[in-house]
Formats: structure tokens, C-alpha cells, sequence
């Protein structure tokens, strides 16, 4: 056992159970606070595919950012009706069965496809090198996305506004 | 660790996210599910980019990750708008449409 399957391991575990929290606890706050495990979980395993720039930017994004404006969302609406949120389920087996499918399919899919089992090595440091591609070949899509967001940012401002 | 072990582990969280959407009844509870599905996907980007020592799926997952955050800024404005107007957050109360 190497160190990279430890840590593999260890990492699925995390992901896997708290993603599964996030979609059984009864609890609505609670499952905000798994989805934030769940999140720095996916930060560690961009650690260990060596994407270090997209870890940082991970928590800073999700597991900072998301989290906190779920958590604003879910004290303003329960402060709105003066009542705790009841967060229950419904058709699990339904929705068990149709992901259970979904997953076996695409495992069965994965199984059988060849894909590479060594990494072939960056020609320079991936943050370098995002930064140059980000500023090169996709700086048109990097400047349509300034647009979304000020756009989805305005519109949000404007739907949450306070009511007159 | 090859790049198989990381695609079927990004899968198994894309299919419980998937599970969460199907059966949480609260729009929160909805969103929730999205952002693991999402982030599913980032980690495939990922995978893929990095055995195939490639860096457009890293860039791909910066894009993926801006949009999903406005995806979620405008979705939680209009679950709290939603709240305004029905005094509700279950999805299966927000049946406007039917006729």
C-alpha cells in the first residue's frame, strides 16, 4: 500500500459518507454542514491530482463562499415563517433505484473502456500554466463569465429585494 | 491510483446527488443535491486533465465552478422570493402550472 491508495481511500470515504449525509440527515442546517466536509473533501482530492491553484479556490469558493450564503438563505426563510424547515424525503426506493442504475450502468461503462493509469507529467507548474491559458486561448470565455456573473449577481440582488 | 478509481468515485457522488434531488422535497434541500452532482463533475475534469497531463479540463473547472456559485446565489434569491409568495419551501407546493 502506497501512500497515494491510503490516502485514496481515506479521501472516498469522506466523500462518499458525507455525500450521503448530505442527502439522508433529516436535519436541514445539518446538511448544509455535511455538504461543507463534502466540499473540503473534493478540495483534498484535488490536492492529490496535483491541481493545488483549484484546491485553494475550491474552499475559498464553496466551502467558504456557498456554504456561508446557504446558511443566510436558511435563517432569513425559517425568521421569514417563524418555524424550523422540515427537510424530509420522499420516493426513496424510487430514487434509490434510478441512481443504483444510474451508478451501476456507469461503473459497468468505466470497467470496460480503457483508460490511462499513469499520469503523463505538466510541461510546467499547472498554475502557471492555467494562468496562461486562462489569459491566451480562453480569454473570451473568461470575460463572458465577468458577465454571468455580474448578471446572476444583479438578478439575484433584484429578486431578493426587500419587499415595498 | 489509476484514472478509473477516480472516475467511479466522482460517479458514486454523482449518483447519491442524483438521489438527494429525486427525493428531497425542500428547494434548499434540491440545491443541495445540484452542488454534489456538480461537484462530481469537477472532479472528473480534474482526473482527466491530470493523466492526460493536459491543463484545459483544470480551466474548464474554474468556469464550472464560477457558474455553479451563481447558480446558487440566483437559486437560493429565488427560493427566499418563493417563500414570499407561498409561505413555502417544498417543491411539490409550487404547482403554479397545472392546470
Amino acid at each position: 500500500m502506497t501512500l497515494e491508495v491510503i490516502g485514496f481511500w481515506i479521501l472516498a470515504v469522506l466523500l462518499v459518507g458525507s455525500a450521503l449525509a448530505v442527502v439522508l440527515t433529516k436535519n436541514l442546517f445539518h446538511s448544509v454542514l455535511w455538504l461543507a466536509l463534502a466540499l473540503t473533501g473534493t478540495a483534498g482530492v484535488f490536492l492529490m491530482l496535483q491541481a493545488e491553484f483549484l484546491a485553494g479556490v475550491q474552499i475559498l469558493l464553496y466551502a467558504g463562499g456557498v456554504v456561508t450564503v446557504v446558511v443566510f438563505a436558511i435563517v432569513v426563510t425559517e425568521r421569514l415563517v417563524g418555524e424550523t424547515l422540515s427537510h424530509t424525503s420522499r420516493g426513496l426506493v424510487g430514487g434509490a433505484t434510478v441512481a443504483g442504475v444510474l451508478l451501476m450502468l456507469l461503473v459497468n461503462t468505466l470497467m470496460r473502456t480503457p483508460v490511462p493509469a499513469v499520469r503523463i507529467p505538466f510541461e510546467a507548474d499547472p498554475t502557471h500554466l492555467i494562468g496562461r491559458e486562462l489569459m491566451t486561448r480562453y480569454v473570451l470565455p473568461f470575460e463572458l463569465l465577468a458577465v454571468i456573473l455580474l448578471v446572476s449577481l444583479l438578478s439575484a440582488s433584484y429578486f431578493a429585494r426587500p419587499e415595498d | 491510483m489509476g484514472l478509473s478509481a477516480w472516475l467511479i468515485l466522482a460517479a458514486a457522488v454523482f449518483c447519491i446527488g442524483l438521489f438527494g434531488v429525486m427525493t428531497r422535497r425542500n428547494t434548499v434541500g434540491i440545491l443541495l443535491g445540484i452542488e454534489l452532482m456538480l461537484n462530481a463533475v469537477n472532479i472528473n475534469l480534474v482526473a482527466f486533465s491530470r493523466f492526460h497531463g493536459e491543463v484545459t479540463g483544470m480551466v474548464l473547472t474554474i468556469f464550472a465552478i464560477c457558474i455553479t456559485v451563481a447558480e446558487v446565489a440566483l437559486g437560493l434569491a429565488i427560493v427566499i422570493l418563493l417563500f414570499r409568495m407561498r409561505r413555502t419551501a417544498m417543491a411539490d407546493q409550487v404547482d403554479w402550472l397545472k392546470g
